[in-house]
Order: C-alpha cells, then structure tokens, then sequence
C-alpha cells in the first residue's frame, strides 16, 4: 500500500527529488521505517513508455524549464536555454544516464593536498576519504548490480567497443574493457540481462540497466513509508523564527500552491535546480538564501572536463549498435602533472544516432566540411571524454532575471573553462584521435562538450563551515535538518561519472540521518 | 535548443512518383514547384515558388548531401510555406538576392556553382534568416525516419530485440 501523508504532518523527511541521490535516500529511509513525502517536478515513465527515438525521448523526459547561460563555454552559445541535458521525470537523471559505474580514485578524495593550490582554482580536500567511502561504494554496487565488481561478469563489447579496444591496445594503453556498468550483463535483482539494443540514453526499456525508476521508487513505495508527489514543483524551503526548516511550498500538478510540513528537509534537484531552490528561499532572516553564510550556495560549478572524439573509417562499424556505453581506458585517469595539467580524464566509447550526431557533431556547422563526415555515419566509431574540472568561484547557478512558468526566478548558469581543463581537453583529443588512427581512421573529429549531464558541486561539502555549504554528512552547516542529497554537495569532481558516488553518499546519508532522528538530534 | 518539428506538416501535396529527383528545381506555373523529370512537385500557397525554390537550394546547400533526393529536403522546408512566416521569407529571400546580385548574379539560385552559392551564404551567415533556415534543419531534415536508411542508421531495435542476436558485434575488418 502506498503511503498518503497529510500536508500538515511535521513528522515527515521531505525529500525534493527522485534522481541517483533522492530517489535512493528516499529508498534507503524507507526502508529504515523513516517516513518520506518525496516531490518531483516531473512525471512517471516507466520502461514500456520510453521511446527509442532521440528527438522524441528528449521531448518526453529532459528537463525544459526556462534557464538562462553565461560565460566563455560554447554551450552558451550554441544551447544558451539547454545548459544541461538533464531528466525531468521520477527517477531523475538515472532514466537517462549511461550507467558507468567507477569509484574515485583514492587521491582524488584529497584535490588540494595532491595537486596543491591551482591559481584561480579553488580547490579543497573532500572531508571525507577513501576507507570512510569503501562500504558506502560496496553497498551501491551491489544495488545497482555493477559490472565487474562482486562476481558480476562485464558486458560484451559491441562494435565501437572492438574499435576502441583495438586502438587503445595499439596504443600500449592497459586498461581497457566494457567497463563498470550499472546494466546488467545477466539477470539480476528481477531485472533482466542489455539485449544490446542501443539507446541507452533514452531510458532502458529492458530494464537492463539500473534506474532509480523502477527500482529504489517502487521499493521504497512498497514499504509502505514512502509518497512520491509527481509533477510538484517546489517553490521555496520554509524556515522557523529559530533557523530551522519547517516545511516546502510546491505548486502541485495543478499549478495550485501546497505546503508540506516537514522534519527535515533533503534538496536533490541536480547541481542547478538545488542552489536555485535554497537562493529562491531568501527571506529576513537569511537574506542570501538558505545555507548561505559562506556565501558558498551555486559557487564552483563543475562539469567535468568532457568533449567527445568521433573518426571515419573506410569501412563500416554500426556504432549504435549495442550498449551506448560500455568501453572505457583507464589509463589517463592518473594524476600525472608531466603531462601539463593537474587530475586526469577517463575515455568512453559513446555514440549518438544520426538525429542527435547531427545537432552535436559540430553545433552551428554547415556545408560540405559537416555533411561530409555524416555521409560516413556508418563508418564512424565515438568516444566521450570525462575529466575532472577545476572548481572557480565565479562559475555557477546565481538568480536569472527570467522567470519560470511560476513566476520564479530562474537558475542562471555561467561556466569559463579553467586553464586546466583546456589542457586535459586538448590532451584528451589528441589521444582519442590516436587511438582512432591506431586502427586506420582516415578522418577525426573533436567534439565539443554537450550541455552538461554531469553537474556538481553548486552545494559543496567541507570541513570548514566557511568552505562550503554542508558537512561530510551532506547536512547544511547552517540548518541542521536541512540536508544537501544530490551531486551538488560535490566538493570536487574527480575524473569519474559521478551516478555511483552520489548512490553511496545517499546511502550513507540515510544511515545517519535516520540514526540522528532516533538519537533526537534533528 | 528549439526543437522546430516540422513532421507534423502535411505531406499531402509531396508527389512522389519515381525513385529518382535529380537535376535542378524548376518553378512550373502558379503555385507549383517541381523536379525536371517530374519526380516530385511541392504545391505553395503562401510564398511564391521562387521563394520556394530558393528555399530548397538553401537547404541543399547548407547540408549538401549528393544521395539524398530533393524531395527531402522539400520536407524539411515545406514548413516555411504559412502565413506567420511569409514576411520572414521575403525578407530573407530577397536580402539573399540582393547579396547575389550585388557579386554579379542575377539571383542566388542563378549562381550556378555551389560554391559561389556558400559565398552568399556566408555573407548573411549570422542573421536570423540564415540561422533559422539552418537550425530548422539540423531536425527538418535528419530527423526525417525515411532518410536514415540512406546514412546506414537502423533507429530503433527494440521491437526486434535489439541486437543482441543480430550483429552487435559483427565488425569483420579489425
């Protein structure tokens, strides 16, 4: 039986969305007999809606709300209303999400004590480490069912995977396989095994691969503990005259105004919409949002460094075909500064249908130099590039003059790339295209980065109160029963697809959010 | 991103009567625009046949694709042919002569290599003419289910199973 809680029950966790970090937590709390009214501003699509058809699929599950950009990166010039390509729906970003799966590596734990300062970087040591996160990945691989840990077998590689692999070996690289993925490659947790279908991007209709859609919701739901309010927008966190949160106001599916009374309050709506929500929450006594006294709340942006690399062959590779994902080179995820930057980047194979290959090859470019690459799509094989990013205070989320269809200020976005992450990218293109020489490639390609998928650090976490927004727990240094539960608590990005840390930080954050209730400390 | 789907537009006055469109566009009475070989036709109601036509040498110019037929590139700019848009087309249209007369063309269409044709182009690249015809293509035309096959791209595989059986790792040449 689904759970009905009543708008004015103050004994509920109010957690604003269902993604890798809030629809996890609101599992995870369930599960601990917490009760949870979970809003999200989207709807529910479930496998057999997904559409395998990019332009239709983005029109069904990407989050299209009004934002506004800014800064010297492309993206604001070629999408300046899409910064990010981001899930609107319940389960979030994991309906559209890849499914690589990679721990950090140790050291990356510790950016400023490893690499030391960065001019114009702003750089901290997360407040927590390796050992402290070893269980936390433990228990999120098991849930999510990843790859290549426990006995889990890896994927096959696919024909843009056998290009790759062949490249990168040519290349005298070492680590290189189908990689850690959140899809299963046999039956697992009643999910069955990636039939290879492609479109992984556009939500698994198999099932195959890990969404907090059709797992931890309904999970959470069949306990009995756990509402999930679809298509609530929340507007603003309420607060007593004590600095405590109190309870949300959303606009329900309606477009009517509610309020939820709340215990405790958990933000989770992905690096843009949770800083928005906490500076859209000003009032007298906070006069500069919520959680904000370190002035921290939307600073120090990352996206990771990214860019892609796509290469012609003189014969076919189909790389649509199969897992849209599954391929990765390790070996440049070091951190080796003789290579001219500080941090390191991953490669993943990657590909795009012929719709989306068209609008991000080369975004803005026409004639005979960009349709003559697409004449070989079937010849093409795709990689993306995922590295870390140097976090800089002037880049991020601040207060739009536009409104939203409520009336809200919206979140604008700047972004400058850091001298750094202009080398990593540089280096990056260069040895994706040598790997792609390295089997023959008559032609390559380096591509932009797309609108953001991978959105951190606008909430970050710190030792210091004056460092950041919240505490190694994810909860504000400010308000203690508010809590930060997305990738926006990131205090630095590392080099890795961030979904897996933000699963095991949402599980840890559970545990001591529910352990702290009972102690009656939040 | 503005998504301009221009799918949802009748493809009732599209005729298509042979396999082949090639050779150049000709205006061939009030209200009409065909191929040569009468491969296909695109009746205008609104903006003139010349405008059309331009149109269509725009598209064909700015994603020049040698195998894929006019017809669709007609699709994809058939859209423009409505009330809302008709000043914003002659405008357009006539900016772009205008450049192609001042280089010593009688029009843009007259130019008759393409490369002096991308010329005039880039003269009006950054208006929102240019921009809008450009940008409603990138889906106009490459979102069009029918001209994937001309590029090799299968869509979707779900309803066969994906490919899991059916070549997914298939590649015979590495």
């Amino acid at each position: 039986m689904v759970a009905k809680f009543d708008l004015n029950d103050d004994s509920v966790v109010v957690i604003i969305g269902t993604g890798a970090g809030g629809g996890v937590l609101a599992n995870e709390l369930a599960q601990k007999g917490v009760k949870v009214v979970a809003l999200e501003a989207g709807g529910r699509y479930l496998p057999e809606d997904y559409v395998n058809d990019e332009w239709d699929s983005f029109a069904q599950l990407a989050w299209l709300d009004a934002r506004t950009t800014s800064g010297s990166w492309r993206v604001a010039k070629d999408f300046a209303g899409l910064p990010a390509w981001i899930v609107k729906a319940v389960g979030g970003t994991t309906t559209h999400w890849a499914g690589a799966s990679i721990r950090f590596q140790d050291h990356e734990w510790k950016a400023l004590t490893t690499y030391g300062a960065v001019e114009g970087a702003n750089l901290l040591d997360w407040p927590i480490d390796a050992a402290e996160m070893a269980p936390w990945y433990d228990k999120a691989e098991t849930k999510l069912g990843v790859t290549r840990t426990g006995d889990r077998a890896g994927l096959p590689g696919n024909n843009n995977y056998l290009v790759f692999e062949k490249g990168a070996k040519a290349l005298g690289y070492k680590e290189v396989h189908t990689g850690r993925m959140a899809i299963n490659s046999s039956d697992y947790d009643g999910r069955m095994a990636c039939q290879q279908t492609g479109f992984c991007f556009q939500g698994c209709k198999w099932g195959a691969k890990w969404s907090a859609a059709y797992t931890d919701i309904p999970a959470g739901e069949a306990t009995g503990n756990l509402e999930v309010r679809e298509r609530a927008h929340v507007a603003r966190i309420l607060h007593n005259e004590a600095g405590k949160v109190t309870g949300v106001e959303y606009f329900d599916a309606e477009g009517n105004l509610q309020m939820q009374k709340a215990r405790i309050v958990c933000v989770a709506g992905n690096s843009f919409e949770s800083p928005r929500l906490l500076l859209n929450s000003a009032s007298s006594l906070f006069p500069d949002g919520l959680a904000n006294s370190s002035g921290m709340v939307g600073k120090n942006y990352m996206r990771h460094t990214t860019g892609s690399v796509y290469a012609i062959f003189d014969k076919p590779v189909r790389m649509w075909r199969g897992t849209t994902m599954a391929g990765i080179i390790q070996d440049e995820a070091r951190h080796d500064p003789s290579r001219g930057f500080v941090g390191g980047y991953e490669l993943e194979t990657l590909s795009l249908g012929l719709p989306f290959m068209a609008a991000f090859l080369n975004p803005g470019g026409w004639g005979r130099g960009f349709t003559t690459a697409l004449d070989h799509y079937e010849n093409m094989a795709g990689m993306w590039i995922v590295g870390e990013d140097m976090p800089q205070l002037q880049n991020g989320v601040t207060l739009s003059e536009a409104k939203d269809q409520f009336g809200l200020p919206v979140a604008n976005v700047h972004f400058d790339d850091h001298p750094n992450d202009v080398a990593m990218r540089n280096h990056a293109y260069k040895q994706g295209m040598a790997v792609y020489e390295a089997v023959g490639a008559t032609r390559a390609f380096p591509t932009p980065p797309y609108p953001s998928t991978h959105n951190l650090g606008t909430n970050r976490m710190s030792a210091e109160a004056k460092d950041g927004v919240c505490n190694k727990w994810g909860q504000t240094h400010d308000i203690a029963n508010l809590f930060i539960s997305d990738g926006s608590q990131f205090t630095t990005g590392a080099a890795e697809n961030p979904t897996l840390t933000i699963v095991a930080l949402a599980i840890r954050q559970a545990d001591h959010i529910a352990r702290e209730m009972s102690a009656g400390n939040i | 991103m503005t998504k301009h789907d221009l799918r949802g537009l009748t493809r009732r006055q599209l005729l298509s009567r042979s396999l082949s469109a090639a050779g150049a566009l000709a205006v061939t009475g009030a209200g009409f625009i065909a191929a040569p070989n009468a491969a296909w036709a695109v009746e205008v109601t609104t903006i003139t046949p010349e405008q059309m036509a331009t149109l269509l040498q725009m598209a064909r110019d700015i994603y020049p694709h040698d195998q894929v037929a006019d017809r669709f590139y007609a699709v994809a700019v058939r859209g423009y042919d409505s009330e809302e848009q008709k000043d914003f087309v002659a405008e357009g249209v006539a900016a772009l002569d205008a450049a192609a007369q001042a280089a010593g063309f009688d029009s843009y269409v007259a130019a008759g290599w393409e490369e002096d044709r991308v010329k005039l182009l880039q003269s009006i690249e950054t208006t929102p003419f240019f921009q809008t015809i450009r940008a409603g293509l990138v889906t106009g035309l490459y979102n069009q289910k029918e001209v994937w096959p001309i590029f090799g791209y299968q869509g979707e595989s779900f309803s066969e199973g994906g490919y899991i059986d059916r070549g997914f790792n298939d590649i015979d040449w590495l």
